[in-house]
């Protein structure tokens, strides 16, 4: 199934969970966040949160700023 | 010194730092730790798959240093509150910088934006320190709204043009009952000196720290002219000048009681 991460079309097994695609993603265990469809999912629920086509996931990490 | 108390928190150090614009990571944390500050913002980008770059919060997690994730990048008060949730879960903290400067030339804060966006992250929980315009009415309505402390401008993000706007922080100051944190414009240790003096509680350092010609050296110097301007402010500064309250022009009082 394709989904957008952070706007870049990418393809992903059927019935994905969100830590499956962390994993995928080799996301680091600290300072990321994801949301999917414009709303933040907390990490404790990334293992149940299912990925369906056409969902949106925006990934964030930390940066340097002021 | 008097220790700094924002959200019943308390800090040793009124300096606060940004940490961008370094030439490196290790740069900046040896910056970071010279400077002595408790406080560091830092801010969020969309992950780029193909970049694996170096993890800069190893450098800058350290026991002491309370992060202040910033929402930079935002254009209005949804975008905000998206963002404090984002930074929330990222860094582990429910304190925030709020920034909403939808401008890219002069990053001016948007003031209906910025307030709207402060009275829903109070509700949310959030400990928000907003980033605003040095506007006197604007910092009470801040106040009122449950912000932690108002962090007014003293030049526009990054010109080193020092407190432009002194004469509104000091009635900023003078009206505050939270802390006055003067953010933005602050190129010299002279200008962190002078708000420091005027009563600020602290202040928030980042480019003229991170692009000096050594920026660990000068970070020891912003330290040593805060601590200068706070020892001064406490020590009651001798012939400081009075605040020059307005003096109406119209009869506003005849208008309003009949």
């Amino acid at each position: 199934m394709r989904i957008k991460v952070n706007n870049k079309e990418t393809e992903l097994p059927e019935a994905s969970t969100l830590q499956q695609v962390a994993e995928t993603l080799a996301l680091p265990a600290r300072g990321v966040a994801m949301a999917v469809n414009n709303r933040m999912v907390p990490r404790a629920e990334w293992p149940t949160r299912i990925i369906c086509e056409n969902d949106s996931l925006v990934v964030i990490k930390a940066a340097c700023g002021g | 010194m008097d220790k700094l108390i924002i959200a019943g928190k308390e800090f040793n150090s009124r300096l606060f730092l940004g940490t961008g614009k370094f030439n490196s990571n290790d740069l900046m944390e040896k910056a970071l730790l010279a400077s002595g500050t408790e406080m560091v913002t830092v801010a969020m980008k969309r992950i780029d798959l193909e970049d694996k770059e170096d993890d800069m919060l190893r450098h800058i997690v350290h026991p002491h240093i309370q992060l202040l994730p910033n929402t930079s990048g935002v254009r209005n008060a949804e975008e905000a509150v998206f963002a404090a949730q984002m930074a929330r879960e990222a860094f582990g903290t429910n304190w925030l910088k709020l920034e909403i400067h939808p401008d890219p030339r002069y990053l001016l804060p948007d003031t209906v934006e910025t307030l709207k966006a402060t009275e829903q992250l109070v509700k949310l929980g959030f400990v928000v320190l907003p980033y605003c315009q040095a506007d006197p009415v604007l910092c009470k309505q801040l106040e009122e709204a449950g912000a932690a402390t108002v962090m007014p401008l003293g030049a526009p993000i990054g010109t080193n043009r020092g407190l432009q706007t002194r004469e509104f922080l000091q009635i900023i100051i003078e009206q505050a009952g939270i802390p006055v944190v003067v953010d933005a414009g602050i190129g010299a240790p002279s200008h962190a000196a002078e708000a420091m003096e005027l009563g600020a509680s602290a202040v928030l350092v980042n480019t003229a720290i991170a692009v000096a010609g050594n920026p660990v050296r000068m970070a020891v110097a912003f330290k040593n002219a805060v601590e200068a301007g706070r020892e001064a402010y406490e020590a009651g500064l001798g012939g400081s000048t009075p605040l020059f309250e307005a003096s109406a022009s119209s009869p506003l009082t005849a208008f309003l009681d009949k």
